[in-house]
This record gives C-alpha cells, structure tokens and sequence, in this order.
C-alpha cells in the first residue's frame, strides 16, 4: 500500500511538471469539453422559453444547471485514452512502459488525475461564469452533496477502466476510429449528454439504466440536482459498484489477452 | 492553370494511395452514416418537443445538416489533412522540401494530400440537402441555386483562410495541432443556426471563429433567408480573410528556418 502511495506521488509529480509544460494544449482540450454542453443548454433553454417555460421536468434555469454541472462532472469523468493508446501502441510506446514492473494503467490514472488538478480551477470559473450568463436554478440538499462524492468517484473509476479497457482494442485492430465513433454516439445518448435521460422515450431510459453509460456522467448530475429519491440514489450507487467490478474483470481479461499478441509495431 | 494541374496530381496520386486500402471507404462509409443519423436522431429528439428552433424549421434544420455536412466534408477532404501535414512537416523540417519545389509553397502545401474518402460526406450532404428541399416543397429558383453555390464557396474560402491562419502558427509554436482541434470542436456549433446563440456567442461564431458563413449563410441562401447585408458581409470577409491569410503566411515563412538542418 505505501509502495502505492509512493508511486502515485512520483507518477503526479513527473505528470504534473509535463502537464504545466504543455498546459496551453490542456486548455485548446478545455474548449472541446466547454462548448458542446454549452450548445446543448443553449438548444434546450430555446426549445423551453419556445413552450412557455419547461420541457417536460426541465425548466430552462432548470436545463443550465443540468448542463453546467454535466460539463464538471464530465471534465472530472472524462479521459483521451482510447486517442492515446494507438498511437502509443503504433508507434511501439507501450514497450518502456511494460519494463517497469507495475501494471501501465497506474502510470494512465495518475496522469489523468494531474491533468485535471491544472485544468479543474479554470473548468470551474467557467461554470461560474457560465452560471452567471444562464442564471441555473437548482435545489441542493445536504444528504445529495454526501452522495453525490461517492456517486462521482464511482463514475470516474468505471468511466477510466471501461475507456481503458476499450483502448486496448488497438492490439487487435489499428483502425480504432470507427471503433471509438460508436462508443461516443453511445455516451452521447445514454449518459445524459444531448438531453437529460427523463426527456427520452421510456425504453430508452431502461437501456439507460442497464448499460454503464448513464452511471458514468449523467446518475452523479442528477444526484447532486436533487433529481433523485434516496432509494434511487443508493440503486444507483449499487449499479456503480456492478459495473465497477465488471469493469475490474473487463481491464484484466482484456489486458492479458491484448499483451500476448502485442508485438511492439514499429520498433 | 497550372495549379488545376498539380492539384489533379496530387488528386490522382491521393486515390492511387488510397485504393491500396479499399476497407477504408467502408469504414469511412460507417462513420458518415453514424454520424448523420447521430445528427438526425439529436434533431429528432429536439423536434418531439417543438416545431421551430430559434425560427428553424425542422426541414430547414435538415438542410443546415446536409451544408454541415457538405461543407465539413470540404475541410476533410483538402483542408484539414494538407494542413495538418504541414504543421507536422514543420516541426520535423521536412517542409524544406516543400520549398525547394519551383512554385509556390502555400499552394503546394495546401493541397498535398486529399482524403477522397470524405467525398462520402459531400455526396450525402447534397443528398440530405435534396431530401430537405423536398419535404420544404420549395422550388429552388435559379437566383437561389446561385446564390448558394457563391455562399458555399465563399464559407469554404474563409474557413479555409482562418485554418491557414492557425496553421501559419506553427511557424512560431511549435505544438499547434492542438488549435485545430479546437477549430473542429467549434465547428461542431456550425450544425446549429448562429440565430439560436446569444450575442456574445453569434458574435464570436461569425467575427472570431467565423463559423458562421460555412454553415448557416449557405443553408439562408437556399431556404430563402438571405438578406443582402449578409450576403456582402460574406463576401467582403472572404477577401479580407484572403489577403490576411496571405499576409500573414508570408511573415512566417521568413521565420522558418528548417528544424532537420
């Protein structure tokens, strides 16, 4: 455990240094992650100021803090490892990575969570600037705010080694494009990213609620919305842990699988 | 003239390329038509609630997806990888090469590699676009015909002129293909009408990101809502972005001093 401890510390302190050297294309990533909840709200709070006020739970204060707060918990969820893992896995990167004798995705967490320690204070006086201009209305409780740690430290786990795990198909396959097009169609609908999941259709949100989507991003906003009930939010938050463990299963199987076949292209 | 011909070269040598990896256009297939009906099902999904968005109708929206498509299909197919070769070959020095060749460099540059493939985005923009003229039951005069083929060009040069801008950068940072990104993120906001945005955002999506005259001005042009302002402002914005661009590619090209030498 403190060999651990010790190793996270020395990846956040190698990364971070990296991170600050490169912060201006950290921030060019920022604008990406800004603008499309940005439109999302803007095309949501049209469509209810056009109904005289509400799209089904929503109303258009309602609609800017749903997407304000999925902006933030999508910047803490989010990760460029399935871009990262091909190039790394073309141009035969990953082979100094496999000399060190731990497993490679402790080296991608302490990564991602460094680079979102440089961008997460300018992501929030966005929100704060954001929330200024679209004036959100949203009810907090203090027993959501409780939940919603958990709920969110949940959604990033699964979100990394889901994403992690479908990186890896780059062993199998140096077209992943197409591959990780059909994934972020899925994020895009099921997670809560285009529309809150209350305004699909009935059997869309079911879908919503068996695949890990949902858990990833949208489950933590609605949490922290209020949108809840408790039982809703402790249902949720087994489904997190379900998919947490599948996706522990997911990372060793494919891992494994995908290493053996590996043949450091390039080098 | 003689730029046509070393165009239809690079053009040929681009499909001789290509044809190597045939499974290529069935992926490039896939992810077009993924794409469109991700755009068509978001625009389904928004128009079960309502029937204008920002004063669009949902066919009018249609035909804004298909100049979406037509005009970003333009930008994959010449624009973004010639240029993105060339922030590339800047920083590995092998631009040299590109200057040493007896004519000239921005042209060259410009348009030295073509992604066929993304003819599949053109094609089925125009087939989206007809599909939304249709059900609009607009008869599309000649007058408009025209009109929209001028707005189309005219948004294709200047986003053409503002990504050679970014590009140009290179000559000063090294790590800009991060900008692009930034711009095709930011085009993603060109499938919605510029009237939805509030003034800040419409602001900066025609004045600083000109987004704008690629996406909405084109689809006005043909669904009948072009006013004459935007018609010339449009036109006056190309010019200007044209000698800009050039301007501003010259004074970088004198800060380049080759990186492999």
């Amino acid at each position: 455990m403190r060999d651990f401890a010790v190793l996270y510390l020395q990846q956040f302190k190698t990364t971070f240094a990296s991170m600050l050297q490169y912060r201006a294309s950290l921030f060019i990533w920022m604008i990406s992650a800004v603008l499309e909840p940005l439109i999302y709200l803007i095309v949501w709070s049209t469509v209810s100021v056009s109904r005289g006020g509400s799209v089904g739970d929503y109303t258009a204060g309602q609609f800017a803090a749903y997407f304000i707060v999925f902006m933030l918990v999508n910047q803490v969820t989010y990760t460029w490892i399935m871009y990262e893992y091909e190039y790394r896995i073309r141009e035969g990167l990953l082979s100094p990575a496999l000399l060190r004798p731990v497993h490679p995705i402790h080296a991608d967490i302490a990564e991602n969570i460094s680079s979102k320690l440089v961008t997460m204070p300018v992501m929030i006086l966005i929100a704060g600037g954001l929330a200024l201009i679209f004036k959100p209305t949203a009810s907090f409780q203090v027993w959501t705010i409780f939940a919603f740690i958990p709920a969110l430290v949940l959604a990033f786990l699964i979100r990394f080694l889901i994403e992690w795990t479908l990186a890896q198909s780059a062993f199998w396959t140096t077209r992943v494009s197409a591959f990780n097009q059909v994934y972020f169609v899925l994020v895009l609908f099921l997670s809560g990213q285009i529309a809150p999941l209350s305004l699909f259709p009935r059997a869309i949100q079911v879908l919503a609620n068996i695949l890990p989507f949902r858990w990833m991003i949208g489950f933590p906003v609605e949490l922290i919305l209020g949108r809840l009930t408790p039982i809703q939010a402790l249902t949720g938050i087994a489904a997190q842990v379900f998919w947490l463990f599948v996706s522990l299963g997911l990372v060793r199987v494919v891992w494994r699988a995908g290493i053996r076949i590996y043949s450091a292209v390039g080098a | 003239m003689n730029y046509l011909r070393l165009f239809g070269v690079y053009f040929r040598l681009s499909v001789m390329n290509e044809l190597a990896y045939r499974v290529n256009f069935y992926i490039q297939l896939f992810q077009s038509v993924v794409e469109l009906a991700t755009a068509l099902t978001g625009l389904a999904v928004i128009f079960s609630y309502t029937s204008t968005l920002a004063g669009w109708t949902a066919n009018e929206m249609l035909a804004l997806v298909g100049v979406y498509f037509i005009t970003g299909g333009m930008i994959g197919l010449v624009i973004r990888p010639s240029l993105e070769q060339f922030i590339a070959s800047v920083r590995d020095g092998t631009f040299d090469f590109t200057l040493v060749k007896p004519e000239d460099a921005q042209f060259l540059m410009s348009f030295q590699i073509v992604n066929i493939w993304k003819l599949i985005d053109i094609v089925m923009g125009f087939a989206v676009l007809t599909t939304a003229l249709i059900r609009l039951g607009s008869k599309v005069g000649a007058g408009q015909a025209v009109g929209f083929g001028i707005m189309l060009l005219t948004g294709t040069i200047i986003i053409y002129c503002f990504w050679l801008v970014l590009a140009t950068l290179s000559f000063w940072f090294v790590r800009v293909e991060n900008i692009l990104v930034i711009f095709q993120s930011m085009y993603e906001a060109g499938r919605w009408p510029i009237s939805l945005y509030p003034g800040w955002l419409r602001f900066a999506l025609t004045f600083v990101v000109p987004i704008a005259f690629a996406t909405t001005v084109p689809a006005q042009a043909l669904t009948g809502h072009l006013t004459l302002e935007t018609l010339i402002g449009a036109l006056t914005a190309a010019a200007v972005l044209s000698v800009v661009s050039r301007f501003v590619w010259r004074i970088g090209l004198r800060r380049y001093s080759g990186a492999s030498a």
